[in-house]
């Protein structure tokens, strides 16, 4: 006859489980004085890594040529986040998909929403498309806040730039001046390049273009682009053949003769619409990390451009 | 315009004042005069045009409130679907556009000023289920709106969160889960106290609509409490713990009052169940990993307070999503192994106490095809808890189409070969489908 263990000595197992959880803690008291960022995406990460420099540590969860909405909350970022001081989020519901849990499961209270060490980007941003009038699903996977792909503005990049300034400092009061001094150098070369990205795409202000999803508003403003239309009927609807149709006629009346495609996105029905329209299929980076040589902010649009260019001049 | 512009003055004067003293924070003493000054000029410059880009935003602001002005702020229903995660102290630094004809302004941040209200994220998500074909030892309807399943969740306040999940089924409504989180407790502990799927084993953690099956496996109806499972209220810890290089560990240690659908119940209140988790994972190469657990349960069963059920369980998952192509395609297997030690009176002596030793597992694989299709496949086989002659097993296929992310339309063969006596079997040949579609905030799937 098996013995039956009373309520009592369960109890204290399981607390004394507990303890034995409390005690086993190899996360806490770090002697190291850089800052330990988290950051959704690579483009936060590199703009973060302007500003820190060697006084901090950056990490992105999402990889550059990921899509930012579809991220699977894996266990391996949890460690990092539970160690992380400074989380820096898209935000705009970009990562609601996947962000929240990883935020609520790495049980790191300073990097909780609404914790001093929870930092959303968007604040600082210029944002796009803010939705007007009633908003349903029967738009797609709509974004309420508005388009979430707001980096792709050299602008935004020094607007966030100088918000993470402002909190890093503030987390660490005797790197002020050393992050003050980062962000001036940066926001230097940052206008210094802009003007010469300006520069390569003024022959081409006003083309017009298509994407595959919203995510170059920013980017086609700030350069001068026209978006006329989308591969995607609706947002993160894939493509269907009747909208397919009628994107290629408006592609033949307007002359229309790029289409820019986000690299996770499959590639056949642009190719197709492409073949129709003699127009160019062009894949561009949204994020840093997209490709290997892409390893800064800046090399996000010297890529881009120069391969955005390219296909402008081969379709002129 | 005069009170803007005498607002404007008032600002710069201040920052003027307040720019006085505040170089001598970041100076250090040390260095050298003239250097000083440079830096007080910068800061000056440097608070200056951040003046102006405040200006900036309080001249759009103007301009959108004046425009604005008479049409009071649009109501209701395009909050609700906007209600996003309400972040307490993250009110947009300028008062969002409401009115429809503002298009672009000078606006920074989204709409979540006036969007976020503080009304939890509100989902709905309906489960129609419809069933043909034969089975005479577990028959389900022909048709059924077998639930719809209602999430609230939200911040709590600055050191929890909450989530409920109302299950409005055919014979009434259950509570599925609710429970508050604490995430700012020292040392890394993540306590969730409520009523709550106990983390034994994948399958039990998983709601019905997030499964990657229609029903769930048999070795859940026969030794783990079927649909609902180990769902019980109590105390939820959890915590990292340390681990080799590259692999992820968790442990968590549950206290459960202990009434458990068929598996557990608690007479006395002494009859306390509790559930033991350890995950390990690892990341294989980026876009292959493998997740592995080790589970503990035990609690009194409906014999009688003196008769205990302890439950060991196994599982494995290996994942594989391309990060380029993650919408496309992905593979999942995964295998669960439990073992079921139930003390009941011997049916052959029933004044002899026995322990009754079941097995059951199952098997599944999931393949992403395509954006909008999947297949996949499981392999059932399962003793009975309380006795463990009668094995049943089975197999299904199933596909799905996903029209967008927010519906689901599924199908699923399922052959059974059910026991009936030690040595009889039925036979079940079933077709089953399944309508699935979410209102409401994106709830994450658990990973």
């Amino acid at each position: 006859m098996p013995r039956l263990l009373t309520k009592t000595r369960f109890i204290t197992i399981a607390a004394s489980v507990a303890l034995v959880f409390a005690l086993l803690d190899p996360f806490m008291g770090s002697a190291d004085s850089k800052i330990r960022i988290m950051t959704a995406t690579t483009d936060l990460a590199s703009l973060a890594q302007e500003i820190g420099g060697d006084k901090v540590d950056v990490e992105a969860v999402a990889r550059g040529y990921q899509d930012p909405h579809f991220v699977d909350p894996k266990p391996s970022f949890l460690l990092k986040l539970s160690k992380a001081e400074l989380l820096i989020v898209v935000g705009l519901e970009l990562e609601i998909g996947w962000l929240p849990p990883l935020i609520t499961q790495s049980s790191n209270p300073r990097i909780q929403v609404g914790a001093p060490g929870y930092f959303d980007a968007s604040r600082f941003a210029r944002i796009l498309e803010l939705p007007t009038g009633q908003v349903t699903r029967a738009e797609g996977d709509v974004h309420p806040l508005g388009n979430p792909h707001y980096w792709l503005d050299p602008d935004n990049g020094l607007r966030i730039a100088k918000g993470i300034q402002n909190k890093i400092s503030e987390m660490r009061p005797n790197d002020a001046a050393y992050f003050a001094e980062r962000y001036d150098a940066f926001e230097q070369r940052l206008k210094q390049s802009d003007q010469q990205w300006q520069a390569q795409m003024k022959p081409y202000a006003g083309r017009k273009v298509v994407t595959y999803h919203r995510s170059w508003p920013n980017f086609a403003e700030h350069f001068g682009l026209n978006v006329v239309g989308y591969v995607e009927p609706r947002p993160g609807i894939p493509p269907s053949p009747q909208h397919t149709v009628e994107l290629i006629g408006q592609m033949k009346r307007d002359a229309v003769k790029v289409i820019m495609v986000e690299p996770y996105f499959d590639l056949k029905t642009p190719n197709s619409i492409a073949r129709d329209t003699g127009a160019v299929v062009v894949v561009l980076m949204p994020s840093v990390g997209g490709e290997k040589e892409i390893t800064d902010y800046f090399k996000l649009f010297d890529y881009d451009i120069a391969k955005l260019k390219k296909a402008l001049d081969e379709t002129h | 315009m005069k009170r803007f512009a005498a607002l404007s003055a008032l600002l710069l004067f201040y920052s003027f004042a307040h720019a006085q003293d505040a170089p001598t924070l970041v100076v250090k003493s040390d260095v050298s005069r003239a250097n000083t000054e440079d830096a007080r000029m910068k800061i000056l410059e440097e608070q200056v045009r951040m003046l102006a880009g405040e200006v900036a935003i309080l001249r759009s602001d103007l301009a959108e409130l004046r425009k604005t002005k008479s049409p009071e702020r649009s109501s209701g229903p395009q909050v609700l679907l906007a209600s996003a995660r309400p972040e307490p102290g993250m009110l947009s630094p300028s008062p969002a556009p409401a009115a429809a004809q503002v298009v672009q302004t000078q606006t920074f941040g989204g709409a979540s000023g006036n969007a976020k209200l503080l009304n939890p994220d509100i989902s709905l998500i309906g489960d129609f289920i419809g069933t043909a074909g034969r089975n005479n030892v577990s028959p389900s309807p022909s048709l059924e709106m077998h639930e719809s399943e209602v999430g609230l969740q939200a911040i709590i306040d600055p050191y929890a969160r909450a989530d409920a999940f109302l299950s409005f089924g055919e014979t009434g409504v259950n509570v599925e889960e609710a429970y508050v989180t604490f995430t700012s407790l020292p040392a890394g502990l993540l306590l969730k106290v409520g009523k709550k799927r106990a983390d034994f084993g994948k399958v039990n953690t998983i709601h019905n609509h997030a499964l990657p099956f229609i029903d769930r496996p048999l070795v859940t109806n026969n030794l783990v409490g079927g649909e609902d499972g180990i769902d019980d209220a109590g105390f939820f810890l959890s915590r990292f713990l340390p681990a080799p290089k590259n692999w992820f560990l968790e442990g968590s240690a549950e206290v459960l009052r202990g009434d458990s659908a068929e598996v557990f119940q608690a007479i006395r209140r002494q009859d306390v169940s509790v559930v033991g988790h350890l995950r390990a994972y690892r990341d294989l190469t980026e876009s292959t990993n493998l997740d592995l657990g080790l589970s503990y349960a035990r609690g009194h069963n409906n014999n009688g307070s003196n008769f205990l059920t302890n439950l060991y369980s196994g599982d494995a998952t290996l994942r594989w999503k391309p990060l380029r192509r993650a919408i496309y395609n992905s593979f999942l297997f995964r295998t669960e192994l439990v073992w079921s030690a139930r003390n009941q009176l011997s049916a052959a002596l029933p004044s002899l106490l026995q322990t009754e030793h079941a097995f059951g597992m199952y098997s599944s694989a999931e393949y992403r095809v395509n954006r909008r299709w999947t297949v996949g496949g499981r392999f059932d086989r399962s003793g009975h808890a309380t006795d463990a002659r009668l094995t049943d097993s089975g197999v299904s296929g199933i596909l799905t189409y996903w029209p967008s992310e927010f519906s689901q339309i599924r199908g699923q063969y399922r052959f059974g070969h059910l026991a009936t006596t030690p040595t009889d079997f039925s036979n079940a040949n079933e077709f089953l489908f399944q309508f699935l579609f979410v209102m409401g905030a994106h709830g994450a799937h658990p990973f």
